[in-house]
């Protein structure tokens, strides 16, 4: 079984995002840019479903121009055997990148596509329940564990209200949520390594998806801020000032 | 003019408030506004639907493959309804967050996620980036709006309504490729997170399962919801229902109190909108303290003995 890994670039998961004085967008030249961490996940997921011996090949793709290269090579520094670049300078939305997915998808074949649960940049959330949409096949969101047998997937969801688990035939999409695994820590001597995967880039043209409907982002302004608290001394003076402001009876 | 779908979440029994707030920000677009209400054995939530206030109609399909809540099959009836619709709006809780994408992408259109602002007809503000900053963001004038929407944004729409329900049968099979096997829920007395007026949280400082139930007891004391970081769910001090933040709940509590919680950014943006946000943390460089309201320097060893016995 061939598994599709998503991968992401976004600004990294610790830089602080400050929207411009001017409005028309946050400021992330220079930022420091990383895999987004929901899809690290997915991969390292891929790779141990890869190493119990139930699929044979990993296959990482990302949607973006020639700087998403970095990323792919982290992801085959990580383990996987190959990666594809779509290659856009437009930043596609999630129905745009789920229609991009979908003729990789009509093209690779694959058992299972693992995604992140939403990318941290733009907190959608999105893309699987789409891409799984298109495809006519099962979705499973917000995973905390996937166990494969045959060509079932039995998935535990993080949901509202607890751990809740469906069943769901392959091919199927699967997105990842944070406690399903820890990723592992990229070796010196694999990203030497991963120099020598192979990696395909195809222009984004080639593959005939309309990005049609855009939802146009007209401005940007950062959060109303708080108003500066105070601090008190003991637990006394904090029960007092709850109290006062009538939070507490 | 807008006509608006809401799609109800609830448990069977009872309408998840979730859908009173749709309902106030389907006030705030404007125009007609129904629910549907989607289960097996759904007439009390029909009725509770049929109560709040704005709602014009209540779309009931009851049939027994849509008794567990799976995206494939719900989509599946909110397509065959959505015709007569402008907007179709869900909430940001896992159930919508699920669901809505697929219908966006079986009815051709991207989604708006997560509104905390109406500005107009189609346009709305969003947050990005763990809430750092807000979008103005406008959908195109030629296609229907499918959104999510940010409840801790929403207040809940009165249940004063007396809208008519109309019964319909569902339009599709059950999915053959899904299967709903079941689900665990902590199962506290507590009250929910995204809907209680107080919330009391723990962070890694906890140290231990054990003692994370010094949370709870404050919590139960002053009748709140409790709360977690991503740190202290991750470390199994408690369950993954309880974390707070980007990737957890978005809560706006009317008290908000965060004990040993550091205060990433993460964390912060699920509590952005608590009306009071009391930190205490032994460490007085904390980044919590920059968005509290009220913050105590000390051990929380210490402080929670005392306020349970100063509340007790």
């Amino acid at each position: 079984m061939k598994i599709l890994v998503g991968i992401k670039r976004v600004v990294d998961y610790n830089v602080r995002v400050r929207v411009k004085p001017d409005g028309t967008g946050v400021d992330i030249e220079g930022a420091k840019m990383s895999i987004n961490p929901f899809d690290e996940i997915a991969l390292e997921e891929a790779l141990r479903i890869r190493e119990s011996g139930l699929a044979d090949e990993v296959v990482v793709v990302s949607v973006g121009s020639n700087e998403c290269q970095q990323q792919l090579r982290t992801g085959l520094a990580m383990g996987a055997d190959r990666a594809i670049q779509v290659d856009t300078g437009a930043a596609l939305q999630p129905l745009g990148l789920a229609r991009t997915f979908l003729k990789i998808i009509e093209k690779e074949q694959p058992g299972l596509v693992l995604l992140g649960k939403q990318a941290i940049d733009d907190d959608n959330s999105q893309t699987g329940q789409m891409l799984a949409a298109l495809w006519d096949r099962p979705q499973a969101t917000f995973a905390s564990e996937v166990k494969l047998d045959g060509d079932t997937a039995t998935v535990t969801r993080e949901v509202d209200a607890g751990l809740e688990t469906i069943e769901v035939d392959l091919p199927a999409v699967i997105t990842v949520d944070l406690r399903l695994n820890e990723p592992r820590f990229v070796k010196l001597p694999d990203i030497m390594k991963a120099k020598r995967k192979p990696m395909d880039v195809i222009p984004l043209d080639d593959l005939g998806v309309s990005p049609d409907g855009v939802i146009e982002a007209t401005g940007f302004a950062p959060p109303p801020a708080r108003q500066k608290g105070i601090i008190v001394e003991d637990a006394a003076q904090l029960v007092a000032e709850l109290k006062n402001r009538g939070l507490l009876a | 003019m807008s006509k608006i779908l809401i799609i109800a979440e609830h448990d069977s029994n009872t309408l998840n408030p979730a859908t009173a707030k749709c309902a106030s920000c389907a006030t705030a677009i404007g125009g007609g506004c129904d629910v549907i209400v989607m289960g097996s054995g759904i007439g009390a939530v029909a009725a509770q639907a049929a109560a709040v206030e704005g709602v014009d109609k209540v779309i009931a399909v009851d049939a027994e493959h849509l008794a567990a809540p799976l995206a494939v099959n719900l989509a599946a009836e909110v397509v065959a309804a959505a015709d007569a619709y402008s907007h179709v709006l869900g909430p940001s809780t896992t159930f919508g967050k699920d669901l809505m994408p697929r219908i966006a992408a079986l009815l051709g259109v991207n989604q708006v996620s997560d509104i905390a602002a109406v500005t107009g007809e189609r346009q709305f503000q969003r947050p990005i980036y763990a809430g750092n900053a807000i979008v103005d963001v406008q959908a195109p004038a030629d296609a229907k709006v499918v959104a999510t929407v940010r409840i801790a944004s929403w207040p809940a729409a009165g249940n004063g309504g007396g809208a008519a329900v109309e019964e319909r049968p569902a339009s599709a099979a059950a999915s053959e490729h899904t299967r709903y096997v079941g689900i665990k829920t902590a199962g506290g007395e507590r009250p929910d997170l995204q809907t209680a007026a107080r919330v009391v949280s723990g962070g890694r400082a906890l140290g231990s399962e054990e003692n994370f139930a010094m949370i709870y007891k404050l919590a139960d004391l002053i009748e709140a919801g409790a709360g977690a970081s991503r740190a202290a769910v991750d470390a199994g001090y408690c369950p993954n229902d309880m974390q707070v933040g980007q990737t957890g709940k978005i809560i706006a509590p009317d008290l908000y109190m965060a004990f040993g919680i550091s205060g990433a950014i993460q964390h912060i943006t699920g509590i952005k909108d608590a009306g009071t946000i009391v930190a205490v943390n032994k460490d007085a460089d904390a980044p919590i303290f920059e968005v509290a309201d009220i913050g105590l320097v000390d051990d929380l060893f210490k402080v929670i003995p005392e306020l349970m016995e100063l509340l007790g």
